[in-house]
């Protein structure tokens, strides 16, 4: 007389299915880790080439590379330079691949490959500590066109970011006046409005962008301005004002370092190429998971061998799930519980068609065999037994017989489990002998019925990819068995089965 | 395909296979009681306890070595059934009327040698027809012989008397008829017939056979309409009185009639099936909700059996 209150029941079955759904979501968006199987995602590879002249002495390269570039997010990164040694090195925040050699001569070309996912979330993160503007000194006659242009460009604006905007309009062609020429003919543009923010109390450096456009050879990289605003580094352009950075472009590199130094060669230059490319989304998941704070959850870290095996092995939960709404809501009757599961198990490894026609043969065969074992009034164990070695025998001989006919598909029999078709065979014996061959034939059909179900639905491409990817959801799968265990319903075969009970109403 | 709507069933109270396991079976029968009803020969003997008879028990074959013996007695005995003790559903009941010379009558009019009655034995301890297929024994009982009223209504077998007892309630009944279709068995799913029994007089209420109503028995072509059991309120207390002897909450007792012992306990059923409804051509919901409001349950049989006479009788 257990009359327990449902509550805590029904809300321990919604904590599991919220759990199973919730853990999902959060993999799904940390991870990426797509819903469906067939997403694609673009992938960017960049090629940064470093061509120089060895003077036949040490050599030593090193390339500024992208770290944390805002708008991407970093795949891969490898170099590819024989006989070099290599080496990623972080220097103050600031990474750098390099290259050394004891003795080169002559041209030398370096590779340096990377794979870089778009990623919006990616922004540029603010420094750990504030920059301060660097201290500049100007010589006469610079020193007061600069003051002039700085001060015009003051009195137009009211924060560093409009500061910024108003200088580099002045500083336009258009606009020559006679200052900006004086100071441009001189110096390299960028450097030049960076040293000129600097001087009015503004950070600011350049940073070297790449424009990212399928399949490019020879690119090379465009400056930008970047200023401190007081919070965190912004983007300019430093042609328009425009600010913030366009789409599809990668900051190569942001810190204030040279982009490449080379000791032991001469005439060292950079240039680029891309490509893009789309992988599953899926894959691009796997790669990233062990990085990852909810990678641990996944099966991806497991040897191949055994995630196979889980593949399998998640999909029977399903197959419990399929037999438990139809025994349960819809009232089919089957012979053994989970024996339609275990030959759905079969069918997905032998394909429906195949395995239903071999699964009858074996059945049937087995039938007219255990017809004479029960004549010869044996103990039940060696019954079963002598019955395990005729489903064996029957199996072999469908696979000879079928692969010298040409049909491969007659060896897919081996995939049933023999046990449950020899248990198969004694229960449907047994049925047939005490209540009859109609019982055999309802119970069979309904088992193989149920079998099919559960075959198509762990055979969907989906479900596979759901249960493997997302082993959390087999937790809504528990949830809902669960909830299935208190339906107190009638079956839907009831409605049929009382039908008469009309009269009585 | 005729359908009935689910509203109309709630409507008429019929109880549905999985509120029958999951709100009576799995909240009212405790699991260690379980083998008493689920082994025949543990059942005699906590009933016999309580004052419910059973058949005579003849022999217990509980080693396959044991076997030898049955030859041996079988020869004296006039007729006797052999039964799994572990079985359900009546399954691996061989049932001998007479002997012929060598050979043995079953109920069907068939002929069996002994040699298939010890396959038969050898079967039963293997645990064949054992609810989990585990080993068993074999119990040898004297034959039923059934009183010529409730007799010539069957197409030979046995008719018994199912009554559903909740907490210790009978709450229904119903008459049991083998037919040709059943092949001499008492089960309803194999086809024979079930007549509903008025708690209160004992009288038949309507007939089913495949769950479809009928009013005259298939084989012996007698009406079902006014048949009435002799002493029912005897009955419906020595049914009554299982619940004290098990504790089982929910369940079916089968009864018979023997022409010199009277009234006899055949076996009992922690999951008694639904059919019992469609047989009554009423719902059981009503009934097991009237018992489990009572705010004062009774304590003797007796008490309950008249309770439940006034409470749930048909007729007056």
């Amino acid at each position: 007389m257990t009359t327990r209150s449902r509550l805590p029941f029904f809300f321990a079955i919604f904590l599991l299915i919220t759990a199973g759904i919730t853990l999902a979501t959060l993999r799904h968006l940390e991870l990426g880790i797509p819903w469906l199987s067939g997403e694609q995602r673009p992938v960017w590879m960049l090629e940064a080439r470093v061509d120089f002249e060895a003077r036949d002495e040490p050599v030593l390269a090193s390339l500024s590379i992208p770290d944390d570039p805002p708008g991407f997010r970093l795949l891969s990164e490898q170099a590819a330079s024989p006989g070099y040694g290599f080496s990623v090195v972080e220097d103050a925040g600031n990474r750098r691949a390099e290259w050394s050699k004891r003795v080169a001569d002559g041209q030398q070309t370096l590779y340096f490959n990377v794979q870089l996912v778009p990623d919006d979330t990616n922004t540029i993160r603010p420094p750990r500590r504030k920059p301060k503007p660097d201290a500049v000194f100007w010589e006469e006659p610079q020193a007061t066109a600069v003051r002039e242009i700085l001060q015009q460009a003051a009195e137009r604006s009211s924060t560093p970011e409009s500061m910024t905007r108003e200088l580099i309009k002045l500083m336009q062609p258009e606009n020559s006046a006679q200052n900006t020429t004086l100071l441009v003919s001189g110096a390299n543009y960028a450097d030049l409005l960076v040293r000129m923010l600097n001087h009015a109390n503004i950070p600011a450096r350049t940073a070297d962008g790449l424009q990212l456009e399928d399949a490019r050879r020879r690119q090379q990289l465009r400056p930008f301005l970047q200023i401190f605003n007081g919070e965190r580094w912004l983007t300019f352009n430093p042609q328009t004002g425009e600010q913030g950075l366009p789409e599809n472009v990668l900051l190569w590199r942001q810190s204030a370092v040279s982009l490449l130094d080379v000791v032991g060669g001469d005439e060292s230059q950079v240039s680029f190429s891309m490509m893009r490319q789309t992988v599953p989304a899926l894959q691009l998941a796997r790669t990233e998971a062990s990085e990852n704070g909810l990678g641990f959850l996944s099966l991806y870290q497991l040897p191949i061998e055994e995630q196979s095996m889980f593949r399998m092995l998640l999909l029977l939960p399903l197959g419990a799930l399929i037999v438990a709404f139809m025994r349960i809501v819809i009232g089919i009757r089957t012979s053994g519980t989970f024996m339609p599961v275990l030959i759905a198990v079969a069918f997905v490894q032998t394909s429906l068609i195949p395995g239903l026609v071999a699964f009858v043969a074996v059945v049937a065969i087995g039938l007219l065999m255990r017809g004479y074992l029960s004549s010869l009034n044996l103990l039940l164990v060696s019954r079963i037994s002598a019955l395990i070695i005729l489903v064996i025998f029957i199996t072999t001989a469908i696979s000879i017989v079928g692969y010298q006919m040409g049909f491969n598909t007659g060896m897919t029999v081996t995939f049933f489990p023999m046990i449950i078709l020899a248990w198969t065979i004694e229960r449907m014996s047994i049925l047939w002998e005490e209540e009859g061959a109609r019982e055999v034939l309802v119970q069979g059909t309904g088992s193989l019925f149920v079998a099919v179900c559960a075959y198509l639905a762990m055979s969907a491409p989906l479900a596979g990819h759901l249960t493997f990817n997302f082993p959390e959801l087999h937790l809504v799968i528990l949830g809902l068995i669960l909830l299935m265990g208190q339906y107190t319903g009638y079956k839907l075969t009831e409605l049929r089965r009382f039908y008469p009970m009309k009269a009585y109403d | 395909m005729d359908w009935i709507s689910p509203l109309q069933l709630r409507k008429i109270g019929m109880l549905s296979m999985n509120r029958r396991n999951v709100d009576y079976i799995a909240r009212y029968n405790e699991r260690k009681s379980y083998p008493l009803v689920d082994n025949k020969l543990k059942t005699k003997l906590v009933v016999a306890e309580y004052g419910v008879k059973t058949p005579k028990l003849l022999q217990v074959v509980r080693q396959q070595h044991e076997i030898s013996h049955f030859r041996e007695q079988a020869e004296a005995w006039e007729g006797f059934a052999i039964k799994p003790a572990k079985g359900s559903g009546g399954k691996g009941i061989t049932v001998i009327t007479r002997r012929d010379e060598d050979q043995y009558v079953k109920a069907s009019g068939a002929k069996v040698s002994i040699d298939t009655l010890e396959r038969h034995l050898s079967n039963i301890l293997a645990g064949l027809y054992s609810l989990a297929g585990t080993p068993d024994v074999a119990i040898v009982e004297n034959l039923v012989q059934s009183i010529p009223e409730l007799a010539r209504y069957s197409f030979q077998g046995v008719p018994d008397i199912r009554i559903v007892i909740f907490q210790g309630y009978p709450v229904m009944a119903m008459l049991r008829l083998a037919t040709t279709a059943s092949d001499g068995k008492a089960n309803l799913h194999q086809g024979a017939v079930g007549v509903g029994l008025d708690i209160g007089s004992g009288r038949s209420l309507n007939a089913v056979q495949f769950n479809r109503p009928i009013t005259l028995h298939p084989d012996t072509g007698l009406a079902l309409e006014n048949l009435e059991i002799a002493d029912w309120e005897q009955m419906l207390v020595m049914a009554s009185r299982c619940y004290e002897a098990t504790g089982l909450g929910y369940m079916g007792v089968d009864l018979v009639v023997d022409v010199t012992e009277g009234p006899l306990l055949l076996e009992l059923n922690a999951r008694p099936g639904l059919a019992i409804q469609m047989a009554n051509g009423r719902g059981l919901l009503p009934r097991l909700r009237e018992v489990e409001k009572l705010k004062r349950p009774h304590f003797t049989p007796e008490a309950r059996v008249a309770w439940a006479m006034s409470k749930f009788g048909a007729f007056e």
